[in-house]
């Protein structure tokens, strides 16, 4: 972190600058918007028909094989619960670091953990088979005063994804309201009554700045724990139980690493493009790119050393089941899903200790991707491989995902996709009021601090 | 209707000025001033001589209750249908530490943005005139004053380097 925070991005903007140029963003969008937001809302349809259909004929559509009844939409769930880390480690953990490089990017970061979330939510509650029940996972008296289960890690993860979701749109929300304040001072008409209204009578007196300056810092500090608590608690959910291969007390952090690198890819693969179509090329520069990437490296560093680690643990334990698993792993019927996370996530991230790809936009883009799939990957190996061969050979089975599992995934990607490129046009995608800190207010002439 | 505060209206385009403009306006007798900016300034809070926000013991207070919400909800509702399974206590603090520490966070987080929106509402503000430039490139400074001391004020506020003065009768 020291080293990141050591380098300064170079700001030639003045403060007016920086409020025209965000303000800009919100202007009538591009064809290249209107396709991509087209392109998640069809995606997200082809997911709806599908939740559709499970509500109808129920969980038997999806590819669940005894003794593998956690596929697809498990391994979603944890794909998305772990994208958002990157967005609270760069707008909170960086923000108590005071890394300098986080202001132009952290917005975009953040909103992708609300969104991510969200779609997070969805999962537990598509999986769950009779989704209109949902509810009995909280803590209700219902008629017969029966209480969940609180030793049960999925009723933590409840309270674990709950918090995460409640405090991370906080968290964005209050940094918006001074940047809405900004927006509602640019525009006219009925956009200019929204904001207000959405503003909250924000008008940076200086009896505001002071509490909101010292609100922002305990809430950076309270969600910088929670960020490292959520995907313990959903590594808990797998390490608490006796399955070869879930057991291990590796988890916690392995898991962490992997959200932080799942999560920085998607903000790569969200903001190499976003950049070019929202025209912030001169905000969002190759220094953010080349810092991200160093965080790609170092987190994809930990999570080949956990993966090194989990083979090492299998062998020296001497245990026959994890023994069994991880060479299953390997070699056994889904060794192209085993490699696949190994190559994506261990092997291409070392393609980062070179300053040439750091800096190679359309490299970076591309390894984003392959994270993507990659951190998908490892949990669908995590949970699958593990569920399919556990203690009883006569009740191993190999589970098929079917067109319900796939349908629910694009819908995932679509519903996410949505409301971030929804956001990005409707709300500052930069943040003005910390880019505007970074920023010497103008002197008089001759004048020096 | 908000009732409409009269006074002096400044706005500065220097730092430099607008700090200079404070002091100037505090060594007049003018202590009840309205400092706008786009972004929080340590010149400006150091000129103003605002003490630390309060925010934190909303913060903290927030935070142990959550914490004792916790201990308090999971202990209470494994008594109120008592299960014993395999001579495990019924109630068990390891847990539950889990739960402690979500709602610790939850309960801090939401209260720390209670503390956010109350606070500042300690200080009335509220018809004190605005420029929307402020929240862009200006810094502003509102001292409220009756019509005798407009002039006075206006002429400190120019001299401390203003760009544009006006009176809010």
């Amino acid at each position: 972190m020291t080293a990141l925070a050591q380098d300064q991005p170079v700001i030639t903007q003045t403060h007016a600058d920086v409020t025209r140029d965000v303000v800009a963003t919100l202007g009538p969008p591009s064809r290249g918007y209107y396709l991509a937001l087209f392109t998640a809302v069809g995606m997200f349809l082809i997911g709806a028909a599908t939740f559709v259909a499970l509500l109808k004929e129920g969980l038997g559509l999806a590819g669940y094989v005894p003794p593998v009844m956690w596929l697809v939409y498990i391994t979603t769930f944890v794909f998305w619960v772990g994208i958002g880390h990157a967005g609270t480690l760069i707008s909170a953990i960086l923000f108590l670091f005071r890394s300098p490089w986080r202001t132009a990017v952290y917005r975009s970061t953040e909103a992708m953990t609300v969104f991510a979330v969200m779609t997070a939510g969805l999962f537990p509650i598509i999986h769950i088979g009779r989704q209109w029940i949902f509810y009995w996972l909280l803590p209700y008296p219902n008629q017969r005063y029966l209480w969940p289960n609180f030793k049960s890690p999925l009723i933590w993860d409840v309270f674990a994804i709950g918090t995460y979701l409640t405090v991370s749109t906080t968290f964005l929300v209050v940094g918006l309201i001074p940047d809405i304040a900004a927006v509602r001072d640019k525009v006219s008409g009925w956009r200019q009554v929204i904001y207000r209204a959405c503003s909250l009578g924000w008008t940076g007196a200086d009896n505001q700045w002071r509490h909101y300056s010292r609100g922002y810092l305990y809430l950076a500090a309270l969600a910088t724990p929670l960020v490292l608590s959520v995907h313990s608690v959903v590594s808990w959910d797998f390490a608490m139980s006796i399955i070869p291969g879930w057991h291990g007390t590796i988890f916690a952090p392995y898991f962490v690493a992997g959200a932080i690198y799942s999560g920085i890819g998607m903000v790569l693969t969200l903001l190499v493009p976003l950049r070019r179509v929202l025209r912030l090329e001169h905000m969002i520069t190759e220094y953010h790119f080349e810092n991200l990437a160093k965080l790609t490296l170092f987190t994809g560093s930990i999570l080949g050393y956990a993966y090194v680690m989990e083979y090492f643990v299998a062998w020296y334990s001497g245990n026959t089941f994890e023994q069994t698993t991880f060479f299953r792993r390997a070699f056994g019927p889904m060794w192209w899903a085993g490699w696949s996370m190994i190559v994506c996530n261990a092997f291409v991230s070392q393609l980062l200790w070179f300053k040439k790809i750091r800096t190679n936009l359309t490299a970076l883009f591309v390894i984003s991707i392959f994270i993507n799939v990659g951190m998908w990957f490892e949990r669908y190996v995590i949970i699958s491989s593990s569920l399919s061969n556990d203690y009883l050979p006569y009740a191993w089975g190999q589970a098929n995902p079917t067109w319900a599992d796939w349908g629910i995934l694009i819908g995932s990607f679509g519903w996410f996709f949505m409301y971030f490129l929804l956001f990005a046009r409707t709300f500052p995608i930069v943040a003005i009021q910390e880019i505007k800190e970074m920023i010497p207010m103008p002197r008089r002439k001759g004048a020096h601090r | 209707m908000t009732k409409h505060v009269p006074g002096v209206l400044a706005s500065f385009e220097h730092i430099d000025a607008a700090v200079d403009a404070i002091h100037a306006l505090k060594q007049a007798g003018n202590a009840d001033l309205t400092v706008y900016s786009a972004a929080p300034n340590h010149e400006l809070e150091e000129a103003l001589g605002t003490g630390s926000s309060w925010v934190r013991a909303f913060t903290l207070v927030g935070g142990l209750t959550g914490c004792a919400a916790g201990l308090a909800m999971t202990t209470w509702m494994s008594y109120d249908w008592p299960l014993l399974v395999g001579g495990k206590p019924i109630a068990a603090l390891p847990p539950y530490v889990v739960i402690m520490f979500e709602l610790t966070i939850l309960l801090g987080a939401l209260s720390t943005v209670a503390g956010m929106v109350l606070l500042p509402q300690l200080k009335k503000i509220r018809g004190r005139p605005y420029h929307p430039r402020f929240s862009d490139d200006l810094i502003g400074i509102f001292a409220p004053c009756g019509p005798d001391r407009a002039q006075a004020l206006i002429r400190i506020l120019t001299v401390s380097g203003a760009v544009e003065v006006t009176h809010e009768a």
